[in-house]
């Protein structure tokens, strides 16, 4: 709890006035509400991993249903809640307070467990997984939001890092937790569902007692404003900012400027990539049709992304903060193309599946946070949430349509061939989007922009003008 | 050192809740488990060689107790008697007089499953892994063909959707085929929807199976006949699953959805000579579960108990107009008729 307990002294750090922390020891640390976050994150992957592990085994074991219908209702959700997620960023844009947006969609989640709890039928649980996944998708957005105004710039994509890691431990540990659970208490689900309730309760305890409230459009506006003063500029052109008690509410929320020119390339490039991602289900398929391995540890072959992905997300973020981000995030699918041919080409034996699954961590690792990031990056801080959330929805909405168009190539000309198919057509499209953002990285951010992203950490924490509760400063 | 906030007290208090909530229901599902363990009636017991010489059941016993999840016999003339266990522990059996297949769930932090082909003295012959939680299992008649099918599911957050997986094994040959490969025929045309699942297999002979197919792009569940030496499966009816065929080959019985809200489903007959078909309406209850044949005219399946986690019955049903359920086998599953 130390790491959480020192994010909340983060508002009294030094506040919008100016006095920023010198460089050098702001580059070596990720903000706290960062890792507040990651937290967060980690407390609740627990929650709804250790759920979802067990879930086919209650519906069969102790509800006595067949898990079919189940699979068809994950999958509408899965598109459900990559939708919500355009409304969860728009709403944290709107309110500018994306910390309680995306409490409502922790929340939610957690009321979710309550109600596995109570629910005995197969309709019950259903509805269950679909208020889970609304609060997944209200969620993600704002927290992203969040992790980029609490970061500093210049080490955003290594911020994220941090967070995924932390979210990917969770997803990890969640099953881990869930099926020892039920090897010590036969059919004791109930357990694994209070045991998961609780995770999801502390983790939004974390959320609502020690993130704060940051205020990205109001830190932006006030940002703004200070440095027109110090630059010796009338406060403000043609406006009444001067005017005391006048509520500085920064620029209003626009769907233009939620897709900039930079942000329109950026979706272009992942949302077009993101045809050729089939999912990682379809290469589990592949690598067990042709390995041993792979067959005997099925079930498990997630977890071993998981390990990669966990173990990478931090390292790639920095290396996306020195060599660039959009263009660590198209190189990433480089991996992927890998991984996919590693799946279709017979190389036997456990090592073709380890190298696969590794190569599968590192696409995420490159993509997953490096993605938020980059858009973080290049959206106005008054259009975030919705940026990064339309950038998500893109990219689940695309990668659903291949996964439902890639099931043709897999019926007509079988799995590896397919797979083959899909890796051409990815290493044809790679160089387009590379050009495509290879921009976005060289140019430095324009001064007035950049001052507005660097100091979004203080001003942010202090924008409510008020100093906090005394106990925080202690 | 700085005294620790009223927030630092809040997030405490709500780890301790947390915790003495989740110790409390642990050790209370722990003590029931223990007690229903403990407090089982002791199951009537015989031995394993009297039954197998006789006309029997074969089943997944659930009654709580060291013997959970084993699989049992009972004679046909006693289905409520005492029953003999083997050591063979599964999810789902299936059984004929030379073999019996059992697929179930290796318990452990690192959740597995298999498939195990046993022969007539309850030995192992053969095992391997499947990729997903058992859902159903079929041998032919004369034990050639084996049908598994698996529920493959993505765990990881990234993942969407999931697939059931079908294998048709060749007992004799080796040969093993995924049938979701087959050519799929809608009603007389080859179709080739993007998705498509195939489960719960029934065989009619040594090459004709019927089976369930879906395609969600297509918002169809189909009966489907297949063919294995002609790599075809071809729709016979829009609508039903988990068809299971007749002793005689006369009859399909399959489950049919007759609700939506909440999800109702009943048992319905096929009459395979003139194409006629009826529902069951004796049972009103819900059932999820690939029926099996008691003999030609009765059927049987298992219903979970609404306030025992992990028990279920098996119940029986006369195909006649006015039969209603009887209660066949009490704290079984998956039942099958060996030597009827």
């Amino acid at each position: 709890m130390t790491a959480s307990t020192r994010s909340g002294s983060l508002p009294a750090e030094p506040a919008p006035g100016g006095t920023r922390p010198p460089r050098a020891a702001r580059s070596t640390r990720v903000s706290s509400a960062v890792v507040t976050l990651g937290i967060v994150s980690l407390l609740t992957d627990i929650s709804s991993e250790s759920v979802a592990a067990i879930l086919p085994l209650y519906i069969t074991a102790a509800l006595g249903l067949s898990t079919i219908a189940y699979g068809f209702i994950d999958g509408i959700l899965q598109g459900a809640s990559a939708l919500v997620r355009i409304a969860g960023g728009w709403a944290a844009d709107r309110g500018d307070h994306p910390k309680w947006v995306a409490f409502v969609g922790y929340g939610l989640s957690a009321v979710s467990r309550a109600g596995l709890l109570l629910a005995s039928g197969f309709a019950g649980v259903a509805a269950m997984i679909t208020v889970d996944r609304l609060g997944k998708g209200i969620r993600t957005a704002p927290r992203d939001a969040m992790i980029t105004a609490a970061s500093e710039p210049r080490t955003l994509a290594r911020s994220f890092g941090v967070h995924r890691t932390l979210d990917t431990v969770g997803a990890t540990l969640g099953p881990l937790i869930a099926f020892a659970i039920l090897l010590v208490i036969p059919n004791g689900y109930h357990t694994v569902f209070v045991v998961s309730l609780g995770f999801a309760v502390v983790g939004l305890a974390v959320l609502g007692l020690f993130a704060p409230d940051l205020r990205p459009r109001r830190a932006a506006w006030l940002e703004k404003h200070r440095t027109r003063e110090t630059r010796g500029l009338p406060s403000c052109k043609g406006c009444s900012c001067g005017v005391p008690g006048l509520v500085p509410a920064g620029r209003p929320f626009s769907w233009r400027s939620a897709a900039n020119p930079a942000v329109r390339k950026v979706l272009l490039a992942v949302g077009g990539l993101a045809l050729l991602t089939v999912g990682d289900g379809f290469v589990y398929l592949s690598l067990q049709a042709r390995d041993g391995f792979a067959t005997q540890w099925f079930p498990l072959l997630y977890v071993g992304t998981n390990l990669a992905y966990m173990s990478l997300a931090l390292p790639i973020g920095r290396l996306a903060d020195r060599w660039g981000r959009a263009r660590v995030l198209i190189v990433g699918h480089v991996a992927l193309l890998a991984a996919y041919l590693s799946a279709a080409v017979v190389l036997g034996g456990a090592w073709t599946t380890l190298v696969t699954l590794a190569l599968l961590g590192v696409f995420y690792a490159a993509t997953d946070g490096v993605l938020a990031a980059v858009v973080g990056e290049h959206a106005d801080a008054s259009v975030r949430g919705t940026a990064i959330g339309t950038a998500q929805t893109v990219v689940a909405v695309a990668r659903m349509v291949s996964a439902a168009g890639f099931g043709f190539l897999w019926y007509g000309l079988g799995r590896a061939p397919a797979m083959l198919v899909v890796a051409g057509a990815l290493a044809i499209a790679l160089p387009f989007a590379y050009r495509a953002v290879r921009g976005l990285d060289t140019a430095p951010p324009p001064d007035d922009q950049g001052e507005e992203d660097e100091t979004a950490v203080p001003s942010d924490a202090g924008a409510d003008g008020a100093p906090r509760s005394p106990e925080d400063r202690s | 050192m700085s005294r620790p906030t009223p927030r630092v007290w809040a997030l405490l208090a709500v780890v301790t809740v947390a915790i003495g909530v989740g110790t409390a229901v642990g050790v209370t599902e722990y003590r029931r488990a223990a007690a229903q363990d403990a407090a089982a009636d002791p199951v009537a017991a015989t031995d394993l060689a009297s039954v197998s010489g006789v006309p029997h059941l074969v089943f997944r016993s659930t009654a709580p107790g060291d013997q959970y999840g084993l699989v049992a016999l009972v004679p046909l003339d006693d289905p409520s008697g005492p029953r003999a266990f083997t050591d063979v522990e599964c999810d789902r059996v299936a059984a004929g007089a030379t073999a019996t297949a059992c697929l179930r769930t290796i318990r452990g932090v690192a959740t597995r499953f298999e498939a195990e082909l046993l022969d007539a003295q309850w030995q192992t012959t053969e095992t391997w892994p499947l990729p997903g939680v058992p859902s159903r299992t079929r041998l032919s008649s004369d034990q050639t063909l084996l049908a598994t099918t698996s529920f493959v599911t993505g765990h990881s957050y990234t993942t969407t959707g999931f697939t059931t997986q079908t294998i048709v094994h060749d007992l004799t040959s080796g040969d093993s085929f995924d049938i979701e490969e087959f050519t799929l025929v809608v009603d007389g045309e080859e179709v080739a929807p993007v998705d498509r699942n195939l489960w719960g297999v029934t065989f009619a002979d040594d090459d004709t199976f019927y089976a369930t197919a879906q395609s969600q792009s297509l918002g169809h569940t189909w009966l489907v006949r297949g063919s294995l030496s002609e790599r075809t499966v071809e729709t016979i009816q829009d609508g039903g699953a988990c068809p299971s065929i007749s002793p005689d080959g006369t009859r399909i019985g399959f489950k049919v959805q007759t609700s939506n809200d909440p999800v109702h489903w009943e048992i319905g007959i096929l009459d395979l000579r003139d194409g006629s078909q009826r529902v069951l309406t004796g049972e009103t209850r819900s059932f999820d579960d690939q029926i099996a044949w008691l003999d030609d005219d009765t059927v049987m399946y298992g219903l979970p108990r609404a306030d025992e986690p992990g028990v279920t019955d098996v119940w029986s049903i006369d195909l006649a107009e006015d039969a209603s359920p009887v209660l066949l086998v009490p704290q079984a599953w998956s039942p099958q008729v060996v030597g009827g």
